[in-house]
């Protein structure tokens, strides 16, 4: 478990032994991680490792087999109210004929956003987005991109302490990706906690503060990039060899890692032992009757330690 | 090539049970409803037609065709106010009130002096003589035409003897005086004819120019039957295509769902109730909207007499808005996509439609089929609309149908809020 807490004590969001299973699928398995006040979690793992199941249980939204989740020290129930949070789906959660400030509008007045303060949050919210030009659309004609800005601010009219993010930047090209990393960043700047899900590993090594790494319900490795690759890769290193010719299929390596590229001019590898590994990859590449042109080396990312501690891709 | 795109289409139906029922159960459901009800139509032992009669004369005549159309296989003869209590026998008022509160579609009233002057044969005194009154609820198109035929059937067959005498008098008046001898064998034939009869078979009237003087009386509202009858069609068609709008319109929770707003809904402080409320209220909002536009193209077009029934009208639509919003609701929440929505509301809504007099008024079919109908949604509604519309009946009288749309709404919702929670938790 991941127990980094703040100077200010408690921190802001705690999940202790969560557990979930629907039918015979283990969805959380003794799950438990935290979040401090003002950090940017990266939640990381494959599809149905229960990343969005710990976000809805968080949220309110799904009934826990046991565990408890912890808001600022405070023990949730189900029913509880959770002002302190504000959510963001996976999906575009946005109405579609609205413009984008009446959407803002009816989401605000739904948070419990005051009468008398509502026009000053949906003006920030616009202006937070980007979205000040376009307030008078409505929805359906704004890019992909912007609707997603446009999900993330319905999410903050009512200013909550933590931000779960599902999935945030899924299906929106680079530029507009940073755009909502940026809006992130600047929401991190007013102390707000925030926890987000995603698949894009350097979005995660460039972004988040912490990572949590979660496969099959159970976190398996959780802190800073660096922590992650100290404990999970070691000393791995990726290898990249090029040369001229066509290597014979004969040839065979023993390092299982082993990937050619389509014309067998080149490989790539992961070395666990440089000083070991990489003679005897060198010297198989040698014996097939080739010359070597280029050996580059790599050092481990975040991409390795996920292999590393859950066996297989992020995307399977 | 073929046999792949054969097998897709297969595959796709065995699968979609949607479409299995659209494509199977409902024309086989149809076929039976509109076989139950027009069936039963052939069948005089369900299909009656009840008549109330006042018999005001009370003379050996009036007797015999009160007796005579008690034998009337087709009719349901009614001669009490009452039905608990067989002393009190009917009079004209309690007749009317019959009618017009829809127990009976028309009653016959046999006036004083009809015995001594039946008044068989048109006459220039005819205007003068005693005129049987049919009072009718036009609304019923069908049963004052089948008593009034029945009547002058039974007038004729039930006492021979006063329809020859009224007939050899006509003959002396125009004819001339009989001879001695023809007057002896007049008296003699009249001797031979039975003063009453109650076999009344196999007699045809003969003409609309004989048979006993008659008057039909609209007592809902003379002179407007056309309009009323638009009434009964803005209020079927009205209630069904605010059902299927109702559904189509609860069927926004299935969207959102889709979309991921109602998760948000379910995040604010909303929650699944205030949801269920506010889309309600919005169903309710559109409902009166979408039946006030119905009845009022009904009365700029059609003459449909809704400036007159204006507290009547806001009764019904607002509770009959309230039972379809909660119904729309129900099935919203008990369907797990749009789709199964679609296919759903289309089965439940015509066959209800059907049974509950949208399509084909109730009153036309047997009494069971009309107590069957009760058990639909429709069947109160349009019962409610015709109360006002046709009836003219007072505010008060509309607490059957009220009360009923009202306990409606609240098992729809208390169902709807059963299957919605679905979508709160897991």
């Amino acid at each position: 478990m991941a127990t980094t807490r703040t100077a200010a004590g408690e921190p802001a969001l705690s999940l202790e032994g969560a557990a979930k299973r629907f039918g015979a699928t283990v969805a959380l398995d003794s799950t438990s991680f935290t979040v401090n006040r003002g950090e940017l979690v990266g939640l990381l793992g494959p599809n149905g490792a229960g990343k969005t199941t710990a976000i809805r249980a968080i949220a309110g939204r799904l009934r826990l087999d046991s565990g408890r989740i912890r808001l600022f020290g405070r023990e949730l129930h189900l029913n509880d109210k959770r002002p302190e949070i504000g959510v963001v789906p996976q999906e575009l959660a946005v109405y579609p004929l609205l413009t984008a400030r009446e959407n803002l509008e009816v989401f605000g007045a739904l948070y419990g956003v005051e009468a008398g303060s509502l026009k000053a949050r949906v003006d920030w919210a616009l202006a937070w987005s980007d979205l000040k030009d376009r307030a008078a659309e409505p929805v359906k004609r704004f890019s992909g991109g912007m609707k997603r800005r446009l999900n993330i601010a319905c999410s903050l009219l009512h200013e909550p302490s933590i931000v779960l993010l599902d999935e945030p930047t899924v299906g929106v090209d680079p530029q507009s990706r940073e755009r909502i990393y940026e809006m992130l960043t600047e929401l991190q700047g007013r102390g707000v906690s925030i926890v987000l899900t995603t698949h894009h590993l350097e979005e995660a090594e460039r972004r988040c503060e912490r990572i949590v790494i979660i496969d099959h319900g159970k976190i398996v490795a959780a802190g800073t990039l660096g922590d992650l690759v100290g404990r999970g890769a070691g000393g791995a290193r990726t290898v990249r060899i090029s040369w001229h010719g066509t290597l014979p299929s004969a040839a065979t390596f023993t390092n299982a890692s082993v990937v050619f590229d389509e014309s067998r001019t080149s490989l790539s590898a992961r070395v666990t032992d440089v000083g070991r590994d990489l003679g005897a990859l060198l010297e198989t590449v040698t014996a097939g009757g080739v010359s070597i042109t280029d050996v580059a080396m790599g050092g481990a990312s975040l991409q390795d330690v996920f292999i590393e501690l859950t066996g297989r891709e992020l995307r399977e | 090539m073929i046999w792949t795109l054969l097998r897709i289409g297969l595959i796709n139906m065995r699968r979609d049970r949607v479409v299995q029922a659209l494509t199977f159960v409902l024309p086989i459901m149809f076929f039976s409803i509109f076989a139950f009800v027009f069936g039963d139509q052939r069948n005089p032992a369900t299909r009656k037609v009840q008549v109330a009669v006042v018999d005001e004369d009370r003379s050996e005549f009036s007797t015999a065709i009160v007796k005579a159309l008690q034998a009337e296989g087709g009719l349901r003869v009614r001669l009490v106010a009452d039905a608990e209590d067989a002393d009190r026998t009917l009079d004209r008022e309690g007749a009317e009130t019959l009618v017009k509160k829809g127990a009976v579609p028309v009653a016959v009233v046999l006036p004083k002096g009809l015995g001594a002057h039946p008044a068989f044969w048109p006459s220039d005194s005819q205007t003068t003589q005693p005129k049987v009154l049919l009072l009718a609820d036009v609304s019923d198109p069908v049963a004052p035409q089948m008593v009034l035929g029945l009547l002058q059937k039974v007038s004729f067959t039930a006492s021979p003897r006063s329809f020859a005498s009224e007939g050899m008098a006509m003959f002396e008046k125009y004819a001339g005086p009989l001879t001695p001898a023809q007057q002896k064998s007049k008296e003699e034939m009249l001797k031979r004819i039975s003063p009453t009869s109650a076999d009344s078979g196999g007699v045809n009237s003969g003409g609309a120019a004989l048979g006993l003087a008659t008057e039909v009386v609209n007592v809902m509202e003379p002179g407007k039957g056309d309009a009323a009858t638009i009434s009964f069609y803005a209020a079927g068609i009205g209630v069904m295509f605010l059902l299927f709008s109702c559904a189509g319109a609860g069927g926004t929770l299935l969207e959102e769902e889709e979309a991921g707003t109602l998760g948000r809904l379910l995040s604010s402080r909303a929650g699944m109730r205030g949801v269920l409320a506010g889309k309600w209220l919005f169903l309710v909002l559109m409902g009166i909207v979408q039946l006030t536009v119905m009845f009022t193209w009904g009365a700029v077009m059609f003459g449909l007499p809704l400036a007159s029934h204006l507290p009547g009208f806001f009764v019904m639509t607002v509770f009959t808005a309230a039972a379809a919003s909660g119904f729309g609701l129900l099935l919203a929440t008990i369907s797990r996509s749009r789709q199964q929505l679609s296919g759903l509301s289309t089965i439940v809504i015509l066959a209800m439609s059907a049974l509950g007099g949208s399509m084909f008024p109730r009153f036309l079919m047997s009494e069971t089929m009309q107590k069957v109908g009760l058990v639909t949604f429709n069947a109160w509604a349009l019962d409610g609309y015709l109360k006002v519309f046709w009836r003219e009946a007072p505010l008060l009288s509309l607490w059957p149908e009220v009360g009923v749309l009202t306990c409606l709404t609240v098992v729809f919702m208390l169902g709807a809020r059963r299957f919605a929670r679905r979508w709160e938790t897991l």
